[in-house]
């Protein structure tokens, strides 16, 4: 009798899980950073992606998907362990979410060998970008150097010669220095390589005044940036030596907490929120409706991001187990990108336009970034010819 | 030289700002035996409390007093909830709770301001850079330097030259006889808890305009508070003066003067990663190095 009884426990318990199983949604693990000075990047990440689900009625590509978001705190360590409770615990096998590239490199290289698949909403390093290329990571946003490549030949259209640059001591900081030094045919008359979680630049700031270069280029995302601008801008130096960035350095939040003061700076990036295409024009009215904030490149990426993914799981059915087939759906990028003109490379990053911006006076009085013109189309990157897919 | 002068200047001002903070935690420390590690926490506040005023009212006058205020009466809370409790107990607990306190203060700023920075205005008068004859240097910057060295005389006159003083440097040094000789230590404990509260609700309005007031910016400065707290001598607020301005200078004159030095040895690129890597190791080796001299600190405030 006993044995019965347990028997049908059990029996209705796999009845349950069965009927639970078939209506579960497809999980994906989002590993970004939500604390600390850059806490907004990643917020940015997860509400874009999360609109991008709410817009399609809680599905991507038709297909109903849950995101588990855990916070890595910038930390490498951390955002380790989070993948691995990710993929061990939680069965999941499709991640995304990373803002930053020290953060990446430590995760994704054991989530491609676990067989899972990574899609990058923002970090895009040169370390995984050219030989150690991967059938399974994808990039959504860009390769870190194109950005600073972009800002060089910036910096090369505004007639400036000589240059003082900036960027944290971290991956993608090298990766800024280099690029920006690729495409930047004037001279380089200082270097400096900052803490990644430096919030002070008086020092630096001095360096800049002694040397007087034409102008400078800074990577600093987050609120490390905002802080290097406000002691720039304190120190009088915004009005005698101008500014060229990439767009990590001069964002919607960044502008905000700058005002005025940034009117003038250069910018380069693949997206902004002035874009004229009508996927941009519902993303920036979708936003606004839902968030009312500010509306950030990471916010594009992230929502790209979730576009592109859709795209995949549409294709193959929502399966992601055969990660071949996900490949083959994926590498179509069969979606309309907020930025316009979006293709994978061979190594699986983008191909994409870069266009200049600058930082001006708006219709209503307060600043805004406007995009100027085309920088480049159709740019890959410097190491897909060293990657072998 | 007027590039030195200038470096020299911000080292000082890094140093105002951080013994702001290490006053207090060597306090607490010496007279009551706590690690406060939620002391950055403190700082966060007051520096959100300021942000607040100064967004609501207008005024950065006015941003002042929200700051102190919030700062010293949430360490009063604080000491009167907590701290309290944790006297007797062995430093890892001290360290656990106070560890729980700085999750507790991050999400409750998570839940009531967001993830994203808050930013105030520099006040107009302060805005600019005062030219002082050989170069430009930040007006705010200036008021900052003013203002902690201001603070530090003050502090000197209220331990050397006060009853409450003369209770303070008994508790540090005799905390046993203090309590025997019938002082009203639980309160004693409270007010100096209050003040060291007080001073990093003011460092962090101080930091308001300069840095954004963001979650965990608490967390940043703490790490090289503790540093001069250690070089000073546990519990020495002289001590606390003298390791701030030291590491202040020291932190400051490697990142802005070593990687010139190194170039003039080696190529260009190869003498910025080393540079960088060595001021950002450049204050614990200088910590290193004082506590194989002096193991107690240059200031050791337990005789």
């Amino acid at each position: 009798m006993k044995t019965m009884r347990i028997m049908a426990i059990a029996a209705a318990t796999f009845c349950a899980a069965g009927a639970v199983q078939a209506q579960e949604p497809l999980k994906i693990g989002m590993i970004t950073t939500l604390s600390g000075p850059a806490g907004y990047l990643g917020l940015d990440i997860r509400d874009a992606f999360q609109l991008a689900i709410d817009m399609q009625g809680g599905k991507l590509g038709g297909v109903p998907v849950q995101v588990l978001v855990e916070d890595d705190g910038l930390k490498p360590g951390q955002g380790k362990q989070i993948s691995e409770k990710f993929m061990k615990t939680d069965k999941v096998k499709l991640l995304t979410g990373i803002v930053f590239s020290n953060v990446a490199l430590a995760v994704v290289p054991d989530v491609l060998e676990d067989g899972g698949i990574y899609v990058s909403p923002n970090a895009g390093p040169s370390n995984l970008a050219g030989k150690e290329c991967h059938a399974n990571y994808y990039v959504v946003s860009w390769q870190n150097d194109s950005l600073h490549e972009s800002a060089g030949s910036n910096a090369n259209n505004l007639g400036y010669k000589k240059a003082f640059i900036l960027a944290p001591n971290y991956p993608a900081g090298k990766d800024a220095l280099e690029g920006f030094k690729r495409t930047f045919k004037g001279e380089v008359i200082g270097e400096v390589f900052t803490k990644l979680d430096q919030n002070d630049f008086a020092a630096e700031i001095a360096q800049i005044r002694a040397a007087k270069p034409d102008f400078i280029f800074q990577f600093h995302p987050g609120g490390a940036g905002i802080a290097f601008l406000r002691q720039y801008q304190q120190a009088g130096l915004l009005e005698q030596i101008p500014m060229v960035v990439p767009s990590p350095s001069m964002d919607a939040v960044t502008l905000k907490a700058i005002g005025d003061a940034a009117i003038g700076v250069n910018v380069s990036a693949q997206w902004n929120s002035d874009f004229d295409n009508p996927a941009n024009k519902a993303f920036v009215e979708a936003w606004t409706k839902k968030y009312n904030r500010p509306i950030t490149y990471y916010a594009s990426q992230g929502y790209d991001t979730a576009l592109a993914i859709g795209a995949a799981l549409k294709g193959t059915g929502g399966k992601v187990d055969d990660a071949k087939a996900f490949r083959t759906a994926m590498m179509k990028a069969d979606f309309v990108s907020v930025r316009g003109n979006f293709k994978f490379g061979n190594n699986q990053h983008p191909v994409q336009d870069w266009y200049s911006m600058k930082v001006v006076k708006g219709a209503d009085g307060a600043p805004i970034i406007k995009t100027n013109g085309k920088i480049s189309s159709n740019t890959g990157d410097f190491y897909a010819k060293d990657c072998k897919l | 030289m007027t590039l030195v002068l200038e470096q020299l200047l911000n080292g000082l001002q890094l140093g105002v700002m951080l013994f702001l903070l290490a006053a207090g935690l060597t306090l607490v420390f010496g007279i009551m035996g706590v690690i406060n590690l939620a002391h950055g926490s403190l700082y966060m506040v007051g520096a959100y409390a300021a942000a607040l005023a100064a967004k609501i009212t207008g005024s950065f006058l006015l941003a002042i007093p929200a700051g102190l205020a919030a700062g010293g009466l949430t360490g009063m809370a604080v000491e009167y909830l907590v701290i309290r409790h944790l006297y007797g107990r062995d430093h890892l607990d001290q360290v656990l709770a106070t560890f729980g306190l700085i999750l507790f203060f991050n999400q409750t700023i998570i839940l009531l301001f967001g993830r994203q920075p808050l930013f105030v205005q520099i006040p107009p008068a302060l805005s600019g850079a005062v030219d002082l004859g050989l170069f430009p240097y930040p007006a705010y910057r200036l008021c900052i330097i003013a203002a902690g060295l201001l603070i530090a005389v003050g502090l000197y006159f209220l331990i050397q030259r006060t009853r409450l003083g003369m209770l303070v440097r008994a508790g540090a040094t005799h905390r046993e006889m203090v309590q025997a000789l019938g002082v009203d230590i639980r309160l004693l404990y409270t007010i100096v808890f209050g003040l060291g509260a007080l001073l990093a609700g003011f460092a962090g309005l101080m930091a308001g305009p300069l840095f954004s007031v963001q979650v965990g910016m608490g967390e940043q400065i703490l790490i090289l508070t503790f540093v001069v707290v250690v070089i000073g001598g546990l519990g020495s607020v002289a001590g606390a003066f003298w390791g701030a301005l030291l590491v202040g200078l020291v932190d400051t004159s490697l990142r802005a003067f070593l990687p010139q030095i190194l170039r003039g040895m080696m190529a260009g690129s190869e003498a910025d990663a080393l540079a960088s890597g060595i001021s950002a190791m450049g204050v614990y080796l200088l910590m290193a190095l004082v506590l194989l001299i002096k193991p107690k600190g240059l200031f050791p405030g337990h005789a």
